[in-house]
């Protein structure tokens, strides 16, 4: 079935060895969206905006984000950002597409999902962003030196969250119901930068959370995106 | 059964929870958690909440937390009664989820770190972060002035209805105006200033604050 295309602007990477930038590097808000096109089989166009000419803050990214943020989903008249938000509105506009990743049917299924999606965004990615940051990016783009305190930090609060995680999947297959849905997504572009880091027996050493990261990692639409995401 | 609410009523997350509850006009039972002597933090509850946080709420068997997760919970289980609270079409709940987003990980965590500086440290005589409230108080500033572009496009923040997206920022921008001596950030900013002026205006809002100021157990309607 053909979707309409989307079009989706987001982060691109420069090739930090070269001169040009690969347009298939994305950051992983974008790549939050851009799993949830791939699950639901929709058309897009990625449309790359240059962080490093700043690009996120020129006007006209500013008229379409006012907090020079990406990703940011056109469908027609409609402008959206927040990548969780634009998910949503894919998944729920789409679901006879694809695989049911919002579970409207049912109030307290979908609840579920809700409650997991801001357990992701609130607990979860406080502490696993600046293990990512200090470790991933800093070197990288700055070449810089992780700074111990702040990875040995957001590995505590992860450690919290991973060993809730860890009850949570020895009661159910997924995070918020048996199916996957968008709760799971959800986590998968920082914890598929993580696992390329000694970070990873966070979730290894957690036969649980190992398992379903496992069963994230092996979906077709989530090889895909992770291909492109820096490593 | 009547909805339960786990919590403490001062606490901004617990009041968001229960404005949505008087906007649908649904009773409910407030149960006190004592957050002053770290009951949220004991076993007994961190069984129901494994991340020891309020509210908590039970719904005859269903069980839930995080806040926002509740209040979208309740606006459509009660999507026929009170006011519209998710918009009308897929377009107008797209943009309330981006706001609630907004107000999640942009806004609250901004305007938390103010008011954690600025009056729960001092109420509990303990010193404020100075640096750390006046650096969160220039982000919100500038937070602000977006806001302030949408709502000169359009009444709330997700369109022309009240919807989830302004209800959420209620409570704790009410610390930042009345605690925090912050409504001069609103100055300059009359579309903004005429929005919170509006949502800390709605009959729900003013009754749960009566309820909360009572010590009350039961909301009835």
């Amino acid at each position: 079935m053909l979707i309409p295309g989307f079009l989706v602007r987001g982060k691109v990477r420069r090739d930090h060895g070269g001169e040009g930038f690969r347009a298939s590097d994305i950051g992983a808000a974008t790549a939050r969206v851009l799993l949830c096109l791939g699950e639901m089989g929709a058309e897009y166009e990625l449309v790359p905006v240059d962080f490093f000419t700043r690009e996120q803050k020129s006007p006209h990214h500013l008229a379409r984000n006012a907090f020079g943020l990406v990703p940011v989903l056109e469908d027609g008249d409609l402008l959206l950002f927040e990548s969780r938000a634009i998910a949503r509105y894919v998944l729920r506009k789409y679901k006879s597409s694809g695989p049911d990743l919002v579970r409207e049917g049912s109030l307290e299924e979908s609840a579920m999902v809700d409650l997991w999606l801001e357990v992701e965004a609130q607990q979860y990615e406080k502490g696993i962003l600046p293990i990512f940051f200090q470790i991933m990016v800093v070197p990288v783009l700055y070449g810089g030196v992780p700074d111990e305190k702040l990875v040995a930090d957001g590995v505590e609060k992860l450690v919290k969250v991973l060993d809730v995680y860890e009850a949570r999947l020895s009661q159910s297959k997924h995070l918020a119901v048996d199916f996957v849905s968008l709760a799971d997504l959800s986590h998968v572009p920082f914890a598929h930068y993580i696992m390329a880091t000694p970070c990873a027996s966070l979730f290894q050493s957690r036969p649980h959370a190992k398992a379903w990261w496992d069963s994230l990692a092996s979906r077709p639409a989530c090889k895909k995106v992770t291909a492109a995401l820096l490593t | 059964m009547a909805v339960k609410v786990y919590g403490k009523p001062q606490a901004v997350c617990p009041q968001r929870v229960m404005h949505c509850l008087v906007e649908k006009g649904v009773p409910f039972e407030f149960v006190l958690v004592d957050i002053d002597a770290m009951e949220h933090k004991r076993p007994e509850y961190m069984e129901k909440h494994p991340f020891g946080q309020v509210p908590f709420i039970a719904d005859g068997d269903f069980e839930l937390f995080e806040s926002r997760a509740i209040v979208r919970y309740f606006a459509s289980k009660y999507a026929d009664r009170g006011p519209n609270l998710l918009g009308r079409t897929a377009e107008e709940r797209a943009k309330v989820e981006q706001w609630l987003d907004v107000e999640a990980i942009t806004y609250s965590p901004c305007a938390f770190s103010i008011v954690f500086n600025l009056f729960l440290l001092p109420i509990r005589g303990l010193p404020g972060n100075k640096g750390e409230a006046v650096a969160s108080m220039e982000k919100l500033d500038k937070i602000l002035e977006v806001y302030e572009k949408q709502l000169a496009r359009t009444k709330y923040l997700a369109g022309d209805e009240f919807t989830l997206a302004d209800l959420t920022h209620i409570p704790v921008t009410r610390y930042l105006v009345e605690h925090c001596g912050l409504a001069y950030l609103l100055d300059d900013k009359p579309h903004a200033k005429a929005w919170w002026e509006d949502v800390s205006s709605r009959p729900a809002w003013k009754k749960l604050m009566s309820f909360v100021a009572s010590g009350a157990s039961f909301y009835a309607p």
